[in-house]
């Protein structure tokens, strides 16, 4: 099974992500496994459908999605991906602050994609708790990402506190 | 000066032990040249046309003269003997060896100096007008602000892959030297009737290809809310800034193609969200940071000397020196004294490593210290006692630091150019030098005046020639490297774009045209007019007709 970086440490990968070009249908049949991540508009026009099924549901957001067409119904998902299509778009840095600090998403937020081990610390501050990396990482030597600084100043998803009131406390 | 703590020592050496693994890994083939470029960038290295160039952050331009004696010695061990002062209050080293910059890195951590965000899609060094604290025209000191934006804005983790570079600069004085208009985000500190302090704030300022004026977005922000707004705009930015194309991708695209309103409106909608939540700063955080600004140990001094005045009469240099390069002081018996960069023969902003410890010596012996670096790529010594400045200008005459010409035409700012730079389209020292020959004249340049000249070699504009009164940019055409001249910038608080006056020139023929553009304008003026109000007054065809009527 493939490997991925899910809170600090290597974890299969037992959801399998599927594209605008899998029919809705066939997400729900034998095809796919029990944990199914499917991109946003599948999502918002299957919506009944897919939370009828006994599968997991997850969703999956480009880095051009708005995450506010979730809504309320992001705090109710399992786990919701955002894609790098390329390691320097910086857009669903700011996607995964929304879903945490805005919509109350408190389920695993994954980044899929180009996602390299030098991008890890930053994506963890603001509020990504699982990565799959790109094909050519090692998993393992990656993990060492996540203590490249040993604090921040400012307040991000998983310290909203930031350094200045932590200096005077 | 900022004094680090332990939180600011910690976080600058992780990111050198950060980017010593990266370098690392490079070098090792385990990470791609592509993928090491945002690192490196945002390091403040750059592959150049002859050597990696090395940008180290002067953060709002305030230097100890222990940082200038580390900056000197940096110049010696790991470059040729000297480094460049650019047009954002930052020192560029030109020959360093990439295997060498982590070590270099960890030389400038030791006196609380780094590269961190000096280049890169992400937020750079925070500048502001180099009188800060010392101006008489000053609403409020900007560099505790500057400060606060310095720390919010490093490592900040969401906004390290932006669609482009990002500058901020802060301004609490009424003249603005900072340029501030045409920043990312520029912010004029402000006093309400309450005696209350808080932030004009402007967007989408900005030079390069598209020059642009930033459009007020709030008038009035308090104080406590600065970085919720500011992260605001960053969220905003970041998500819709346009990616898709780099010419596109600065914000102040984004804000002319939604309109300054509807970014606004989309500013404080994330706003509304954070206004007073955990970034909201407190009292105790902007008390903490005044304190390490506080005024030095000023004497009570008489705001004249007797031996200065009479030295002014005798020596005519010293006269016009003490007329051009030095300015009023908040406080009696002191004044801000600028040394000239800009030496005929010697590259603007280039400084020497002898020259460098030289400054810095003469900033312990008189003033208190402290040294700033100004995007006019001049130094500045704030505190320098009346009494002190005739021996002040005869230490300097020695070092060729002494020159009056600031503000003048020689005092020409100018990128690095083709010489240097692998962006650039033309060569940018030898236009700027060749004009300094022009006018090498302190009468011919006394009876011209106030007037800023500013050369680039590209499009990008990192020699701000459209906010110069007069400016030039260096065209590539079909190979050969032309100057376009624009005319009526101004980069103060009436900041002006610069309006183009013809089809470019070639190189040999520069100094003439800025000698007729002038003669046009010591023709026209009426009393007591500058070349830009002139040029205001008469508009571009006058300076056209000269220019192109014998040029044919």
């Amino acid at each position: 099974m493939p490997q991925l970086i899910k809170n600090g440490a290597v974890a299969d990968n037992t959801w399998e992500r599927v594209t605008m070009e899998t029919a809705a249908d066939s997400v729900l049949g034998a095809d796919t496994g029990a944990q199914v991540i499917v991109p946003l508009a599948m999502w918002m026009a299957e919506k009944d459908s897919l939370t009828a099924s006994d599968k997991s549901i997850g969703v999956w957001l480009d880095s051009e999605d708005d995450p506010y067409e979730l809504g309320d119904e992001a705090a109710n998902l399992p786990l919701i991906a955002l894609d790098f299509p390329v390691f320097r778009d910086g857009r669903p840095f700011s996607t995964a602050a929304i879903l945490r600090e805005r919509l109350d998403f408190k389920g695993e937020l994954r980044a899929v994609g180009d996602v390299h081990r030098d991008q890890l610390f930053y994506m963890q501050r603001c509020g990504f708790d699982s990565f799959e990396l790109a094909e050519g990482e090692d998993v393992a030597t990656a993990l060492s990402a996540f203590t490249d600084f040993t604090t921040n100043y400012q307040s991000t998803v998983t310290e909203p506190t930031p350094l200045f009131r932590r200096r005077q406390a | 000066m900022y004094i680090y703590d332990k939180y600011d020592h910690q976080m600058l050496q992780d990111r050198i032990r950060q980017f010593r693994d990266q370098t690392q890994r490079f070098l090792n083939g385990k990470l791609t040249p592509e993928q090491f470029l945002p690192l490196r960038l945002q390091n403040g290295l750059y592959i150049q046309r002859l050597a990696p160039m090395l940008r180290v952050a002067i953060p709002y331009g305030m230097l100890s003269s222990r940082q200038l004696r580390k900056l000197a010695s940096i110049a010696r061990d790991y470059d040729k003997g000297y480094a460049h002062f650019s047009t954002r209050q930052n020192i560029q080293y030109n020959w360093p060896q990439l295997e060498q910059v982590p070590d270099l890195l960890a030389e400038l951590a030791e006196v609380e100096m780094h590269a961190i965000q000096t280049s890169g899609n992400c937020i750079r060094n925070t500048t502001t007008d180099q009188f800060a604290g010392v101006a008489p025209d000053e609403i409020e000191d900007s560099r505790p602000w500057c400060e606060i934006i310095r720390q919010w804005s490093t490592f900040h983790p969401e906004f390290a892959y932006l669609p482009r570079k990002f500058k901020i600069a802060v301004c609490g004085t009424a003249n603005d030297q900072a340029a501030t208009q045409v920043h990312d985000i520029g912010l004029y500190i402000k006093k309400n009737d309450q005696g209350e302090i808080g932030f004009q704030v402007l967007v989408g300022g900005g030079l390069g290809r598209t020059p642009v004026i930033g459009s007020v977005i709030n008038e009035f922000l308090p104080w406590q809310h600065l970085l919720s707004y500011l992260d605001a705009i960053m969220r905003v930015y970041n998500r819709f800034g346009r990616r898709d194309n780099k010419y596109k991708a600065r914000i102040k695209i984004l804000v002319k193609e939604i309109g300054a309103d509807a970014f606004r409106e989309k500013v404080e909608t994330e706003y509304r969200h954070d206004k007073d939540g955990p970034a909201t700063l407190t009292q105790e955080e902007v008390d903490r940071c005044k304190a390490y600004f506080k005024d030095p140990a000023y004497e009570d001094l008489p705001d004249t000397d007797n031996a200065v005045a009479e030295a002014a009469n005798t020596d005519l240099l010293f006269h016009h020196w003490l007329e051009r390069n030095v300015a009023q002081h908040i406080k009696s018996g002191y004044r801000i004294v600028t040394l000239c960069l800009k030496e005929t023969g010697v590259a603007p902003g280039d400084v020497t490593d002898g020259q460098m410890e030289f400054i810095a010596d003469l900033a312990d012996r008189y003033s208190f210290g402290e040294i700033r670096v100004t995007h006019e790529q001049n130094v500045v010594l704030a505190d320098v006692r009346v009494s002190d400045l005739y021996e002040l200008y005869r230490a300097c005459k020695q070092e060729a630091l002494a020159t009056p010409y600031l503000g003048m035409l020689n005092d020409i700012i100018c990128c690095p150019g083709g010489d240097f730079c692998s962006l650039a389209n033309a060569k940018s020292i030898p236009i700027a030098e060749a004009i300094q020959r022009r006018f090498d004249d302190y009468d011919t340049l006394k009876n011209i005046g106030d007037i800023t000249l500013n050369i680039s070699g590209c499009m990008n504009a990192c020699g701000h020639h459209h906010v110069g009164n007069i400016g030039i940019l260096g065209v590539d055409k079909k190979g050969e490297e032309f100057y376009q001249v624009t005319l009526g910038g101004a980069a103060d608080r009436e900041t002006a774009i610069g309006k183009v006056l013809g089809p470019s020139f070639a190189q040999e023929d520069m100094p003439e045209v800025i000698a007729k553009i002038i003669d046009v304008y010591l023709e026209n003026r009426e009393d007591g007019e500058t070349f830009l109000a002139t040029y205001n007054r008469l508009g571009i065809d006058p300076y056209k007709e000269r220019v192109y009527a014998t040029a044919d």
